[in-house]
């Protein structure tokens, strides 16, 4: 159904007037012309597309705009745009990627998991992940990152 | 304007090019009749031998890159990166790199076969020395001290005993071309700055920011997303499509075009939304082979093979041999699988095309795509900046015509993103192959070897161990040259073709062999085997790993094999667990020794190997391609499984030193290993003999049956 639909993007308000059934990726790459999640596969199955809907870390191709009315949304393109975030910066540090097109999915991923467990241990973070893909094979480098990310946290850097 | 450098050309507003990208922003003349030079034949690597192709440097100082090769993730930003700041003494952080633009790079035949290390690396390498060696001599004339008495420093030409006699590579060149050119300027022989270090990558920040711009990633102003109505199989032909109900989707557009039909909309959902709605029906392909059929199938229709090895006489062979031990391998089609599906971007402005796409060979898309249109190539510009993996698959640029001729059609900006299942229907896939080998022993040495591949391709179908009579004969391969209807699907390139293939074959005989001599399966080969650097990283994986002695099956679950791949080395032990009554196989360790040559950048070469590691467990327990009479039919990442976290071993990998071999490429070597080392792994921990890839759990438990 068509409607006018507002949530909180990034920390800030906006407003699409589009079917509510049409899935959150598209509006956000195509209505709203943030172009940092990304399309893999349209079928929540790989998690190029992962953004955070209030703490959760959703895939968005499975995730109706209706789904997301009134509530906070977090992409990629709201985290560390002045100072790189922790989990950033331990990515870039490890070289924790290669094509890079499933990074900001990866990094949206990590990011919910230490909201929820700020110290996870490496089995606790390879269990989270497990259904983000990386065809590159930066696995070993991506586990690096978020256990140095999660320390560096409760180090309060 | 200094002495030596030029306008050439005169320069207006519209020769300046903006390349964007995580605040960059470069200036300088594109000059595309220059980044075709020298007259080239098709298909063939030659670029331009003058430096200025590759190099610019602009009135700040900063220093530009301009290179063909494309960006896949493999690092080539940040290799190529490496060449300029050492040959020029410029920090690494000044250079810009741009890549994969066709109007702006010199000609590069595309962006596989592990080439850019070995072949373009040295070419970029020996501008920066030539042109470094330019503004020397230019520094000197302007600052009127002898060259001999003139150090460089961060892109500052100074005077040894008065440093404020300075000037800048800034200040000399002023953005200009550089007219000058010197003969023979070497390459630095020692006292690297760059070239050993592990610079952070220079794509980085782009991809940890979501700033980097993939061929999907470029929104036009009037752009619509096209998908495209697809056959359900190979094979199968259109008989008539409905498109009524599409039709009334508001703001949709279908178009008609030879035998293309595409639904377009400002928005990609919706277009793909409107495919669906479309009445089509197909006429089916006739029935074809299958996945378990076609390995029958290919061995009738493949062309005659041809000798790709041979030495000494078979016969004699037979009569030397103590044992002879025959077995047949398989491997089944695989997919490449990129997260990144194909995408490309096509405007055309002012009767010229310019087309983003996801592709490995920009150079060749140009072409396709000018040929398609009807266009002189001049008039068409690909950009292929940032790509979300290729492993071979994104050769080819089917995507990247279709754009472009709906763009055309619809006189605006049009995307085409395939879909998942697109991908998998249309991937060039690594072909299924049979390997054919009957060896024979006696006293522990090999002395017969008689070979038979046929669809993988010859590539190290030749046995490198010391073997006085053998025979290789190969059939059919990748490369093309198959004939009509052999693979039932596009074949093609997937990470060292033919090689994962044939050493999958070799490295599994050769433990088969050790074992029928009862003898430890290194050192058997180092019985066999007198090639100095195959014996030395075979030697340094055994020492890294604590590799133990023994007649297999021992129970312990270790397994090596070794490869070559373009010059390069490779030896790969694995550990593995394997659940008797499951079938499944645990990878817990992979120690893996590799001689590149000369190593220009050790982590990169490290995020190589660990990803090859990772990409080779897929093709070697689980990813097959699953098909029927033309339909692909596991086309998703639940049926076909690639690898995930939990499935991560503990990597070692150890780079050898060799600085007197030439720079090797590192993006496919690394994975060669992989399919025997598990292979022979899995038969040293339950006394199971794998011969078919992917070694999934039923194929094991059958393994193990068989006893």
């Amino acid at each position: 159904m068509e409607r006018t639909i507002s949530f909180i993007l990034n920390g800030q308000t906006a407003t699409v007037k589009a079917d509510d059934e049409r899935m959150l990726l598209w509006v956000l790459r195509g209505d709203l012309g943030l172009t940092g999640t990304k399309f893999g596969c349209g079928e929540g199955m790989c998690g190029a597309c992962t953004v955070l809907v209030e703490t959760e870390a959703v895939r968005s191709c499975i995730t109706p705009l209706s789904a997301v009315a009134g509530k906070r949304v977090l992409t990629i393109e709201g985290i560390g745009q002045t100072w790189l975030h922790a989990i950033q910066q331990r990515f870039l540090d490890h070289h924790a990627f290669q094509c890079g097109y499933c990074t900001p999915g990866m990094i949206l991923s990590a990011y919910a998991l230490l909201l929820k467990t700020p110290h996870p241990t490496r089995e606790q973070i390879a269990r989270h992940m497990e259904d983000n893909l990386c065809r590159c094979g930066a696995h070993v480098r991506i586990l690096d990152a978020i256990q140095e990310a999660a320390g560096a946290a409760k180090a309060g850097a | 304007m200094a002495a030596g450098v030029s306008a050439a050309g005169g320069m207006k507003r519209r020769d300046f090019l903006g390349v964007a990208g995580a605040g960059l922003f470069v200036f300088f003349r594109a000059d595309p009749a220059e980044a075709q030079e020298p007259a080239r034949l098709p298909g063939r690597q030659s670029g331009p031998t003058d430096f200025n192709a590759y190099l610019r440097i602009g009135a700040d100082g900063r220093v530009a890159c301009l290179a063909g090769k494309v960006e896949l993730g493999q690092g080539a930003m940040t290799e190529l990166a490496v060449a300029l700041a050492e040959e020029l003494d410029v920090p690494m952080d000044t250079v810009d790199v741009v890549l994969g633009d066709t109007d702006l790079c010199p000609y590069d035949m595309g962006t596989f076969g592990s080439m850019c290390t070995p072949l373009l690396w040295p070419v970029v390498r020996k501008a920066g020395a030539e042109a470094k060696a330019v503004l020397v001599q230019m520094a000197s004339e302007r600052l009127n001290v002898p060259a001999g008495r003139l150090r460089v420093q961060s892109g500052t030409i100074s005077e040894l005993d008065r440093p404020s006699n300075a000037v800048t590579y800034g200040q000399l060149v002023e953005g200009k071309r550089i007219e000058r050119h010197l003969a023979n300027v070497p390459v630095k022989a020692a006292g690297f700055q760059v070239i050993g270090t592990s610079p952070r990558r220079k794509d980085g920040l782009d991809k940890v920011t979501g700033r980097a711009k993939y061929a999907g990633d470029i929104l036009l102003p009037g752009l619509l997303h096209a998908a495209i109505l697809r056959p359900p199989a190979h094979g199968a032909t259109l008989k008539s499509a409905d498109t009524a109900a599409a039709e009334k989707v508001d703001g949709v557009r279908v178009v008609r075009d030879g035998g293309m039909i595409a639904v377009l909309h400002e928005r990609r959902d919706i277009a793909v939304a409107a495919l669906a709605r479309i009445q089509a029906e197909f006429e089916k392909p006739p029935a074809g082979p299958d996945d378990k059929t076609i390995f029958d199938h290919i061995q009738k229709t493949a062309p005659q093979p041809r000798v790709v090895g041979q030495s000494g006489d078979l016969a004699e062979g037979e009569r030397l041999a103590a044992s002879v031990i025959e077995e047949t391998y398989l491997n089944s089609y695989v997919a490449h699988a990129p997260i990144e599906t194909h995408t490309a971007t096509a405007q055309i402005e002012d009767g010229k095309v310019t087309l983003w796409a996801s592709t490995q060979a920009p150079f060749m898309v140009k072409n396709a795509v000018a040929s398609a249109l009807g266009l002189p190539a001049d008039k068409v510009r690909v950009i292929s900046r940032y790509v979300g993996g290729g492993f071979g698959g994104k050769t080819e640029a089917d995507q990247g015509v279709e754009a472009a001729r709906l763009a055309k059609i619809v006189g605006r900006p049009v995307q085409v993103v395939y879909s998942r299942q697109e991908e998998f229907f249309h991937d060039r896939f690594r072909p299924a192959a049979v390997m054919k080998i009957r060896a024979g022993v006696a006293g522990g040495k090999i002395v017969l070897w008689d070979g038979h591949v046929v669809g993988a391709g010859d590539r190290e179908a030749n046995p490198f161990y010391d073997i006085p009579h053998k025979r290789v004969a190969s059939a059919g391969g990748w490369q093309g040259g198959n004939p009509p209807g052999m693979n039932p699907f596009n074949v093609g390139a997937w990470r060292a073709p033919s090689v994962n293939s044939n050493t999958f074959a070799r490295e599994s005989h050769i433990d088969l062999l050790a074992a029928k001599a009862g003898m430890d399966p290194l050192e058997f080969r180092l019985n066999n085997l007198t090639n100095a650097r195959l014996r030395r990283v075979l030697e340094t994986a055994a020492r890294q790993f604590g590799w133990k002695a023994g007649r297999a099956p021992t129970g312990r679950g270790a397994g090596m094999a070794c490869g070559m791949y373009s010059n390069a080395c490779n030896a790969t032990i694995a550990e593995v667990a394997v659940n008797r009554s499951t079938g499944g196989v645990e990878v817990k360790r992979v120690v893996m020794a590799l001689d590149e040559g000369l190593v220009v950048n050790p982590d990169g070469m490290r995020q190589q190997a660990e990803g090859c590691v990772m990409m080779g467990l897929g093709y070697s327990l689980t990813e097959e391609v699953r098909f029927r009479n033309g339909e692909v039919l596991n086309p998703d990442f639940t049926g076909y499984p690639i690898p995930r976290f939990s499935w991560l071993p503990k990597i070692e990998v150890v780079l050898v030193d060799n600085p007197e071999t030439p720079a090797l490429g590192g993006g496919e070597p690394p994975i060669i290993a992989m399919g025997a080392a598990l292979a022979n792994a899995i038969f040293d921990a339950v006394g199971a003999r794998l011969l078919q890839l992917p070694m999934t759990p039923e194929r094991v438990k059958a393994a193990l049956a068989k006893g």
